[in-house]
């Protein structure tokens, strides 16, 4: 066998041939998730005259985006789709109880390194935390998915980042991956496969290696890939029963770019409006003065990420002036971090707690900002408009780095207020 | 070959831009026209004709999934997107809903706002109407042409499913 990228290993899996790099494939998919914008993808899926889904055991659909319904045209739209899940008998249907999909499908078990998971959103990539290729798909070609069971895919290219360190204290996944986006810039990796590899990979969480991959898709990422290791099959041991092996790319395979990182140095980050990648140290911007903290979503909305905002709040209160909005990515999360006081703890700091779900993240509901307004953010995307109004400012950071401003009532430095 | 007259997008114009996540509750046609590129450019949706062709520079519609930003532009009438580069998950999605859409990076440093252009997708040429000036493109694999040909994805696999 000639030596293979994790990605070619995969792609020739689902295709059943030898797939190379640039090379488009027929693959067939391994798991299917849709949220709210399965509306559209079963407009699609009728249009195009198919009656039956291809496997019923392979489509998970679920609410996160704006949930509990925001207006009567999202709730008419859950019904349809609430309708079409009952007429097909769809067994993994989990409606608005779990929270966000990226954290939900992880949780369940369902993602397994080495499968194939499309969605019919862009972070989606976040699986390939736990080493599985998952990729956005649009919601046409997810009705054709779900008619046929297959989509074409090309094989991309992989580049590969390896991250030395130790990290320095208080810098934490998300001030990496902004770091990595500000270097790498917005269209820095498009099309291709990112693995991240090193010390600091490693020595992250599930959680922070999530991070990571989730916001490969700021990049222009097709997938963004940590190798699974100890901390994956012990994440998975209670959660699937399904046998799975580690997929990884043969030490002799064609990797596009290899560039290393050293973030021993590394401090707090901070995404500047209205792009990803402008990002600067948190110096730089410290003391602009916010009317709005969010700490949630699928970037970073996990049990760790509370746990580091509350560490920062702890026996303190919000900046008077601000509001400070919390949402746990998962009902999991929202559970144990219920459990552990640390939802108490935060709102008796003045968070405002949402239901588990998406939250203000898209600019739905929840928590819009009004034009002239600034908001620190530990969400992945900073665009203008994105969560609300378009005269509206957005800062990405980090949770302690976004605690920390909720304090002071502006952008601060993590590392000043919680030492 | 497509015609239009052109109007002009700098680089990363995110999904955010083409259609924000504020009007997405509502999947009509008009809804998406009349928000078309609204934070991007306020006139555009009221200006546009039908047929028109965006030229913009790198990353054009890098952000989310949603498959409604290119639907927007259809709906607005546009007649193809001509860029330096795509987002991945747009240039799919633009091919599945029937947008044609063009990879060339000289396009936008050639082509001015308000000139007519000629796109041929099988030669992969833009031809500058009046200006003497071709521009070349690697034509798009056939099956993406067949999509895109077909209106879209959902008559394409119309016709297959209907064939089987
Ligand atoms: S939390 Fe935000 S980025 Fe993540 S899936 Fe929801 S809307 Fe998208």
């Amino acid at each position: 066998m000639r030596p293979q990228t994790f990605a070619e290993k995969v792609l020739s899996r689902a295709s059943g041939k030898d797939a190379r790099t640039g090379e488009i494939v027929t693959a067939r998919i391994d798991l299917a998730m849709s949220h709210e914008n399965a509306a559209l993808v079963l407009q699609s899926f009728h249009d195009m005259g198919a009656t039956r889904v291809w496997d019923r055991d392979k489509i998970v659909l679920l609410f996160d985006h704006r949930v509990p319904a925001n207006t009567v045209k999202a709730a008419e739209s859950h019904k349809l789709v609430r309708e079409f899940v009952r007429q097909e008998g769809l067994p993994l249907f989990l409606d608005l109880r779990e929270g966000v999909c990226h954290q939900v499908l992880p949780e369940m078990g369902k993602v397994l390194p080495g499968k194939l998971i499309v969605g019919t959103d862009s972070h989606t990539v976040t699986y390939g935390a736990l080493g599985a290729f998952s990729t956005g798909i649009g919601a046409t070609e997810m009705a054709s998915v779900w008619a046929t069971g297959e989509l074409w895919l090309k094989v991309p290219e992989t580049k590969r980042f390896s991250i030395v360190g130790p990290l320095p204290e208080g810098t934490s996944a998300k001030d990496v991956a902004l770091r990595l986006i500000g270097d790498i810039g917005s269209d820095g990796a498009d099309y291709q496969c990112i693995e991240y590899v090193g010390e600091v990979v490693d020595a992250f969480s599930l959680a922070g290696r999530m991070v990571l991959s989730n916001m490969s898709v700021e990049m222009g990422a097709k997938a963004g890939i940590c190798f699974p290791d100890s901390k994956t099959r012990e994440f998975l041991s209670t959660r699937s029963s399904e046998p799975w092996t580690a997929v990884i790319s043969d030490a002799e395979a064609e990797i596009g770019e290899s560039m290393q990182f050293d973030f021993s140095n590394l401090g707090p980050q901070v995404a500047k409006p209205h792009a990803v990648d402008n990002v600067v140290s948190v110096e730089e911007v410290e003391g602009v003065p916010l009317d709005q903290v969010f700490i949630g979503s699928c970037t970073n909305g996990r049990m760790e990420d509370l746990l580091a905002a509350e560490r920062v709040l702890r026996g303190k209160k919000a900046a008077n002036g601000v509001r400070l909005i919390i949402a746990p990515a998962s009902r999991e999360i929202y559970i144990e971090a219920s459990e552990k006081g640390i939802l108490a703890s935060l709102a008796r700091s003045g968070a405002v707690i949402l239901n588990p779900g998406c939250g203000p993240c898209l600019g739905a509901h929840e928590g819009l900002l009004a034009a002239g307004e600034r908001c620190i953010s530990t969400t992945n995307r900073n665009f203008k408009g994105r969560m609300g109004s378009p005269k509206a400012e957005i800062y990405l950071a980090s949770p302690a780095t976004a605690a920390a401003s909720a304090l002071k009532g502006a952008i601060a430095d993590p590392r000043e207020v919680s030492s | 070959m497509i015609e239009g007259r052109v109007w002009k997008f700098g680089d990363h114009i995110n999904t955010d831009l083409i259609i924000p996540g504020r009007y997405l509750d509502d999947y009509s046609a008009a809804n998406l026209a009349a928000h078309a590129l609204e934070d991007a450019d306020p006139q555009f949706a009221k200006q546009v004709r039908k047929g028109d062709i965006l030229v913009a520079g790198r990353n054009f519609g890098c952000g989310s999934s949603r498959e409604q930003a290119p639907l927007a532009l259809k709906y607005a009438g546009v007649g193809a997107v001509v860029a330096g580069s795509f987002a991945r998950i747009f240039f799919r999605n633009a091919i599945n809903v029937g947008l044609p859409v063009v990879v060339c990076p000289k396009a936008s440093q050639v082509i001015k706002p308000g000139d007519v252009i000629r796109i041929d997708l099988h030669q992969g040429t833009i031809d500058v109407v009046g200006a003497k000036q071709v521009l070349k493109f690697d034509p798009m694999p056939d099956f993406m042409r067949s999509i895109l040909e077909s209106g879209g994805l959902v008559p394409y696999t119309r016709e297959r499913l209907h064939q089987k």
